[in-house]
């Protein structure tokens, strides 16, 4: 058997206050394997944000078994899920999260310093991946000099520097306009194909076809777990060959 | 992530709202500049009054009338009449007394002294011959009162720079002109050196008559203010004090030493005394000043809470990319400590600056202890850690989810 990057199982988050109990995930089970191209999808207040607060380490199950490429999350304290976001996660949000007036090698070399590997390296790795994502001219540039598209490449690139097992993209082309948009799939698409696990939250349907494979998500619960109309097309017309 | 690296990570983010950093620092510029002007100010004024005492001589007993009493109570000198002539003069002469140089009986008092066109109002002090090495006077000009003019009673006068000044302001010399003290004519026969001082005990504003002439013809009294005397050196001054007051009790037929007439004080009591008080303005100056310090304190956490709330999602993201709660805690450490290091750099020179400058002014010692220095050094630092404290341990304790979704 092929190890899961991601074995969720039974995850459930239950907010309580002292008027109302919401449940926001409602035991939830599915396992992610190494490469795939995972979109997971619904509308808001379906639960999907949270999902991903749990997938990326962020938050904790209520109750249920998370196991992130071989290692349990929900008994960790919260230095040690820094340290697991740190090693196995690179995070692209809707709004960039870029450190403001910084450059972008800077912003790319963020998630090496916090783990310790010594400064030359730190920057010949940043180097690479931002030549990688196209912007080995803006180096130098900070992220109120660029665009969203570009500082969005440039998020990407800081997700890549720890060779994390698993991308983990919350809406990445919310902010963007669509032409930059298509780029930015493109380089997601590029980087699965390099061998990347990549799971992206997003509600809309077209961004959400350049997966593999697309997770619904509705009250809570999985409602419907099947591969993109995308790859069906691929495996037709492989199959008609 | 190195110290070093936090360091200038933090020099960066505070380079960026210059601002708001200038702002914060200058609450501590103000806090430990104003702790190292007051604290020089005061030790300054505690080291020029000990100066002027001890060149008042260090060997010098003075005894007044009038009992000691508790407390800092204590009756004007010259209101009790229990120090005459002969006590002096028996003083001098006793064999039991072995330890003192020589005596000198005074009397002063206050009255008006004018000339043809200038007038001042001074103290008039009746003195002999010993006066002059017993105070450590010397005679810029002319000749110190003799004993020829005690036995006399001359009419002669000798003064000190100031009044002399203040007299003949054209500037020529008094030597041989006339004044007159409280209506009688005295000629000036000399003129002390300058001597330095203000305020209080300015010898340099006297004027000194033979003590005969004072007593009997300007106060119309027979007693004395005062006894000074000299004591052989300044290691036997309490022998000198004992021996003294003993003889005194002795020939005043006062068994019981606490129902004593007089009292003896050394030149070192008095120093003390004055030291106390002086002690207690400088610490009264120090803590107003350490008053603004706190203000300057609680003005630095107050713009670091400001700070981290601003900063919500950069924690938040710092968090998200692997920062562990010490690595947050140290970030806002830093640079609350970079803020008041700075800030107690520049207060250190702004207060040694002003203290210069009003040292100048006042013509008082210019003197900073190193003491102080350290002092403002590390309390600033101190406040650094105290008052970046707590919002350092709010930003590392922000959970990232809540962090990255604040607007």
């Amino acid at each position: 058997m092929v190890k899961s990057i991601i074995h969720a199982s039974h995850l459930s988050k239950i907010y309580r206050t002292d008027i109302v109990e919401t449940v926001a995930l409602d035991d939830v089970s599915f396992d992610i394997q190494k490469g795939e191209f995972v979109a997971i999808m619904g509308p808001s207040g379906s639960g999907k944000s949270t999902l991903m607060h749990i997938l990326g380490a962020l938050d904790k199950p209520t109750t249920g078994e998370y196991i992130l490429d071989g290692e349990e999350v929900e008994n960790l304290s919260d230095d040690e899920l820094s340290d697991i976001r740190n090693r196995k996660i690179g995070f692209v949000f809707q709004a960039f999260n870029l450190l403001p007036r910084t450059t972008a090698l800077k912003n790319v070399m963020l998630p090496m310093a916090y783990a310790d590997i010594p400064k030359e390296e730190r920057e010949a790795i940043a180097i690479k991946y931002l030549k990688m994502v196209g912007l080995g001219d803006r180096m130098y540039h900070t992220s109120n000099q660029i665009s969203g598209g570009q500082q969005q490449r440039v998020a990407i690139a800081r997700s890549l520097v720890m060779n994390p097992a698993l991308i983990l993209a919350d809406e990445p082309t919310g902010n963007i306009a669509t032409a930059q948009a298509e780029e930015i799939m493109a380089i997601f698409q590029q980087l699965n194909d390099d061998g990347h696990t990549i799971v992206m939250i997003t509600h809309e349907p077209d961004i959400a076809q350049h997966a593999k494979r697309i997770i619904h998500i509705r009250d809570g619960k999985i409602a419907e777990d099947s591969i993109s109309h995308q790859q069906r097309i691929i495996k037709k017309t492989k199959s008609s060959k | 992530m190195t110290l070093i690296e936090t360091f200038l990570e933090s020099l960066g983010t505070l380079t960026l709202n210059k601002t708001r950093t200038g702002l914060a620092v200058l609450g501590i510029v103000i806090g430990i500049g104003s702790v190292i002007a007051l604290v020089s100010l005061g030790q300054a004024t505690q080291l020029s009054i000990q100066n002027q005492i001890e060149s008042l001589g260090a060997n010098l007993l003075t005894v007044n009338p009038g009992a000691p009493r508790t407390g800092a109570v204590r009756g004007a000198p010259g209101s009790d009449t229990t120090l005459t002539d002969e006590d002096a003069t028996a003083i001098a002469a006793s064999s039991q007394i072995t330890t003192i140089n020589s005596v000198s009986p005074e009397y002063s008092g206050r009255t008006q002294i004018t000339t043809a066109g200038n007038n001042t109002n001074s103290s008039v002090i009746g003195a002999v011959s010993t006066y002059l090495t017993i105070h450590k006077l010397t005679i810029d000009s002319g000749r110190f009162i003799s004993d020829t003019d005690n036995v006399n009673m001359s009419k002669v006068a000798v003064m000190g720079p100031t009044v002399a000044l203040t007299l003949f302001p054209d500037g020529s010399s008094p030597i041989g002109q006339n004044i007159r003290i409280k209506g009688q004519t005295f000629t000036v026969i000399g003129v002390t050196v300058a001597k330095g001082g203000n305020g209080f005990n300015n010898v340099d504003n006297l004027i000194y008559i033979p003590l005969s002439t004072a007593q009997k013809q300007i106060f119309g009294v027979d007693y004395l203010s005062s006894i000074a005397i000299e004591a052989k050196s300044s290691d036997i001054m309490t022998t000198a004090q004992d021996e003294v007051g003993y003889f005194l009790l002795a020939r005043h037929k006062i068994s019981d030493p606490t129902k004593a007439d007089f009292t003896i004080m050394s030149q070192q009591d008095i120093l003390n005394t004055v030291s106390s008080t002086t002690g207690t303005f400088t610490a009264l100056l120090s803590g107003i000043a350490a008053i603004s310090l706190l203000v300057g304190g609680i003005g630095i956490m107050n713009i670091m809470l400001v700070t981290v709330t601003e900063r919500t999602r950069e924690i938040g993201l710092r968090k998200a990319l692997g920062a562990k709660k010490t690595t947050i805690t140290t970030q806002f450490l830093t640079e609350s400590i970079i803020l008041t290091f700075t800030g107690g750099i520049i207060g250190i020179i702004l207060g040694i600056i002003i203290s210069f400058v009003v040292a100048k002014l006042l013509g008082t010692l210019f003197f900073v202890s190193p003491g102080s220095i350290l002092l403002a050094f590390v309390v600033s630092a101190g406040i650094g850690i105290l008052f970046g404290w707590y919002p350092a341990k709010r930003a590392s304790n922000l959970q990232p989810i809540e962090a990255l979704r604040y607007e």
